[in-house]
């Protein structure tokens, strides 16, 4: 399959909502899916997408998903409207996370977030203005895997 | 072995009707760590976790997990099993605790 006009969408997010959690990446995945792309660009893109949406239901107010799918690479975009994060380097780190100790209960807020979105992207880059929100930029290749 | 002879075998409790109980199993991730399952958890594995909340299913059909099973006497909530329904996710509940459980599908997948 090959990708010839760029394919973009968005999801709004809402803060608190975790009833409505991952229906977003879910569906992200399900276009990637039916592009037959990679399935390791697949999972990756989930995951990424997964964890950006749970940062922003976790923490802010609102927040918006942008995706475009171009024949070389998936951009995804997230802004949120949100407390802002105010040290970026330490939010970065595994382990560190600001979330509330009932959603720690839930399993989240383990500080895997952002690494994570890390880990799974070609190029990553984050934003953020305290008191006002956070934008994540995801980029992940998809040139060497198409099918 | 497929979610059926796991269900049988550990006796568990299968909580929905939908899931596809031919279904492989092919390993088993533990962890109540939502992020840590969408890390490192695999497709095909069966997932024992203690958290009952909607997001477990949102987690194993993005991993595509073949199961989940929720240990230690805890009950899935409603909205999970609903959610899991919708998704043909099967999630089983079981008596013993999660080492218990864990050693008996050890057993079987491993040895």
């Amino acid at each position: 399959m090959i990708i010839k006009n760029s394919i973009e969408g968005s999801f709004h997010l809402t803060g608190g909502d975790f009833t409505n959690a991952g229906i977003a990446s879910s569906e992200l995945k399900s276009i990637l899916t039916e592009l037959g792309l990679d399935d390791n660009v697949i999972r990756r893109a989930a995951i990424a997408t997964f964890e950006a949406e749970m940062n922003v239901i976790i923490h802010a107010i609102a927040g918006t998903i942008y995706y475009s799918i171009m024949p070389e690479h998936i951009k995804i975009i997230v802004n949120d409207m949100g407390p802002g994060i105010e040290d970026i380097e330490l939010a970065m780190q595994e382990g560190y996370s600001t979330a509330p100790d009932w959603v720690r209960e839930m399993g989240w807020g383990a500080g895997m977030g952002l690494p994570n979105m890390k880990k799974n992207s070609d190029e990553f880059k984050i934003d953020s203005v305290v008191g006002e929100g956070t934008t994540v930029e995801i980029i992940i290749n998809i040139k060497q895997g198409l099918r | 072995m497929n979610i059926h002879e796991i269900a049988s075998k550990l006796s568990l409790d299968v909580k929905t009707t939908k899931g596809d109980l031919e279904r492989e199993v092919t390993g088993c991730y533990i962890s109540d760590l939502l992020s840590d399952v969408m890390a490192n958890g695999k497709e095909g594995d069966i997932w024992i976790t203690h958290q009952t909340h909607p997001n477990i299913v949102a987690v194993a059909i993005l991993k595509n997990l073949s199961g989940v099973i929720i240990t230690n006497k805890r009950v899935p909530e409603e909205d999970t099993l609903k959610r899991a329904e919708a998704e043909h996710l099967t999630i089983m509940t079981g008596q013993a605790p999660t080492f218990e459980i864990a050693g008996m599908l050890y057993h079987f997948l491993r040895c």
